[in-house]
């Protein structure tokens, strides 16, 4: 019997010689990953369930990633990176990415694949709907509450159901302009936010092999806003390569079989892709960004897990380089490894950071979630009126960047670059 | 319910209560906003306060689903469209959902991760109408969930439609959510 990745792998972490969708498994955990929100909860199940004094299952399986709310006066706030500060310590774990110190990173899931916990053939469970993302490296990697979290936390294992997989296959040469951003965008707004409930989206074919890893992560990071369980790209040489220095764990990729049978195929030409957005307040309200070149907007946001990459801030400035914003223009890099690269690399004689600056944007904030799911009051680019955003994001739910009266459109960089020269959603092709 | 935690000793076989109707894609962010995830469900004070902000993120003109000053509601029974607790893992969703007071959620279908919160914590239970039931329902009526017939009613007009068999469902969440369960039937060690 032919296997698909996703059951490849969850059959080697599940020690079963064969898995079928639908099939009730114990997996074993290669990696649990929580982040300030849903830590404490998860170690309040932990410490609840299995007693004040219980140790975890692994501590060097078990990493914590800050990042959500880490520049804000919230007291509350300031007290959950204290329990996680405190359970780091109690349980001896070497990868907690602690605030204030050197070892902060950031966004968990750039921070996750930076720091080499993200590997190719590893089940990782991570208490972020955006765990997802890590299937761009092959990695089986979800996201799950904190009760679950806390059960893994004791025990190393999960029982879950192996999803059905969906197969996407792209194939051809990518137009000039066209981003991973806008493949994910179209995909969900043809399958819907429900289409891939339960199920794996498999991305293969010659396009997606011919995109870098981080635009693979962007990807497969929005395959939750499709419902999936979910996303995952077998791993090739540029998979290989993005790990070779990083890899914090030993590791073996594993792959699918050629031809295992799926529940359904999707194919798409990759010249049949254009730069798009999707307007409020569903990820899938697909549009070309060519079709809402009437949208006037109020400020441009690139940051976060989906568009908070190196890749997207090059991207920007690409755009940006010679060029005037003329709305308020938000940056803020996903981690502190992004942001000394901004101000590393250059495109010609400018760094990044200045070619941000020459173009009129907001100073570049320190790396953390922000705006992306609104947070605190005082977090940085929240919105808190009726403002029209265009954003590098992923989601834009009513109130998801704060206000509930704010208007939200997500975009590419490159997309979002553009719109915020002209104030208007705009196609990058169109920007003279 | 010390430390948000539900142990329900039986089931009642018919749910009674309070309606408030919901229409598709009711994402996290809407059940409870990201400003209120400083609030840590496992800490009593906390989770209680969760409740309180309950579907604090609908959009504004529909009517308060927690009395401003209260922390429960008095809907009991949400009734809703496709894909409800759509977006984040955050288990504050049906944390907050449950410290409110409301015990089930019946909609056409739900995402996956907030359906295996709901059922991990015990928090609430999901129930999946075989049919649309939106349309049905006022917000304000009573409705009756029966277990045993399968059925989801409106009491102020007699309307029903089918609902799925939540099969071993039922138990996890009458043991108080997995743990409860899985010492119950011997799977772990009692604490």
């Amino acid at each position: 019997m032919k296997r698909t990745i996703t059951e490849a792998v969850l059959a080697r972490a599940s020690g079963l010689a064969r898995v079928e969708p639908g099939q009730n498994i114990w997996v074993n955990a290669d990696i649990l990953l929580t982040h300030d929100v849903c830590g404490p909860g998860a170690i309040g199940v932990f410490k609840r369930e299995f007693g004040p004094g219980a140790r975890v299952w692994d501590p060097d399986r078990v990493v914590i990633i800050p990042d959500h709310y880490i520049f804000t006066a919230d007291q509350k706030a300031k007290r959950n990176v204290d329990i996680l500060r405190e359970f780091a310590r109690e349980q001896g774990l070497r990868w907690f990415y602690e605030p204030g110190t050197p070892n902060y990173r950031g966004v968990c899931h750039v921070a996750l694949p930076e720091t080499g916990h993200a590997l190719p053939g590893h089940v990782i469970f991570g208490t972020d709907s955006h765990t997802c993302t890590h299937g761009a490296l092959g990695a089986f990697a979800t996201g799950i509450g904190n009760t679950d979290a806390g059960f893994v936390l004791g025990t190393g294992k999960l029982l879950i159901k192996v999803p059905p997989t969906l197969r996407f296959v792209i194939c051809g040469e990518l137009p000039v302009f066209v981003t991973g951003k806008d493949i994910i965008l179209r995909i969900i707004g043809d399958i819907g936010v429900d289409g891939a409930t339960y199920a794996a989206m498999e991305f293969c074919g010659d396009t997606i092999a011919s995109i870098s890893v981080e635009e693979r992560m962007t990807i497969c990071n929005m395959a939750v806003e499709a419902g999936a369980k979910n996303g995952i790209i077998a791993p090739d040489d540029k998979t290989l390569a993005f790990i070779s220095k990083r890899a914090a764990h030993p590791f073996e990729p594993v792959y699918g079989d050629d031809g295992a049978p799926v529940l359904k195929t999707f194919s798409y030409e990759a010249s049949s892709f254009e730069p798009c957005v999707a307007r409020p307040h569903l990820p899938s309200n697909y549009a070309r960004a060519r079709d809402c070149s009437d949208v006037r907007l109020d400020r441009a946001y690139i940051g976060s897990c989906t568009g908070g990459k190196i890749s997207d801030f090059r991207m920007a400035a690409e755009v940006l380089k010679g060029r005037r914003v003329s709305i308020k223009t938000f940056l803020v890099p996903a981690t502190s490894e992004v942001a000394g690269k901004i101000n590393e690399e250059r495109i010609g004689d400018r760094t990044l950071a200045e070619i941000f600056a020459d173009a009129g944007c907001e100073p570049i904030a320190p790396p953390s979630c922000a705006a992306c799911l609104g947070g605190p009051e005082d977090t940085y680019g929240r919105t808190t009126g009726n403002e029209t955003v265009i954003s590098t994001t992923n989601r834009n739910f009513i109130g998801r960047m704060g206000s509930k009266a704010a208007r939200i459109y997500l975009a590419s960089p490159l997309t979002v670059a553009a719109s915020a020269v002209t104030g208007r959603i705009t196609d990058p092709r169109d920007l003279a | 319910m010390s430390e948000g935690r539900r142990t329900v000793k039986t089931f009642e076989k018919r749910l009674k209560g309070r309606v408030y109707v919901l229409g598709d894609n009711i994402d996290t962010d809407q059940i409870i906003p990201a400003c209120y995830l400083n609030l840590v469900p496992t800490i009593p004070d906390e989770y209680r306060k969760l409740g309180s902000h309950a579907m604090a993120g609908l959009p504004d003109g529909l009517p308060p689903f927690v009395t401003p000053g209260k922390d429960r509601t008095e809907y009991r029974i949400i009734v809703a469209g496709r894909n409800f607790g759509c977006g984040s893992s955050r288990e504050h969703a049906p944390v907050a959902l449950g410290a409110a007071g409301t015990v089930a959620v019946a909609a056409e279908s739900f995402a996956r991760i907030f359906f295996r919160n709901a059922i991990a914590t015990g928090e609430v239970l999901p129930i999946e109408t075989a049919r649309p039931a939106t349309n049905l329902f006022t917000t304000g009526d009573d409705a009756e969930i029966d277990l045993a017939g399968l059925c989801l009613r409106n009491i102020r007009t007699g309307a029903s439609v089918p609902i799925r068999d939540p099969g071993p469902v039922i138990e996890v969440i009458a043991a108080g959510g997995i743990f409860g369960f899985a010492r119950k039937m011997g799977m772990i060690r009692s604490s």
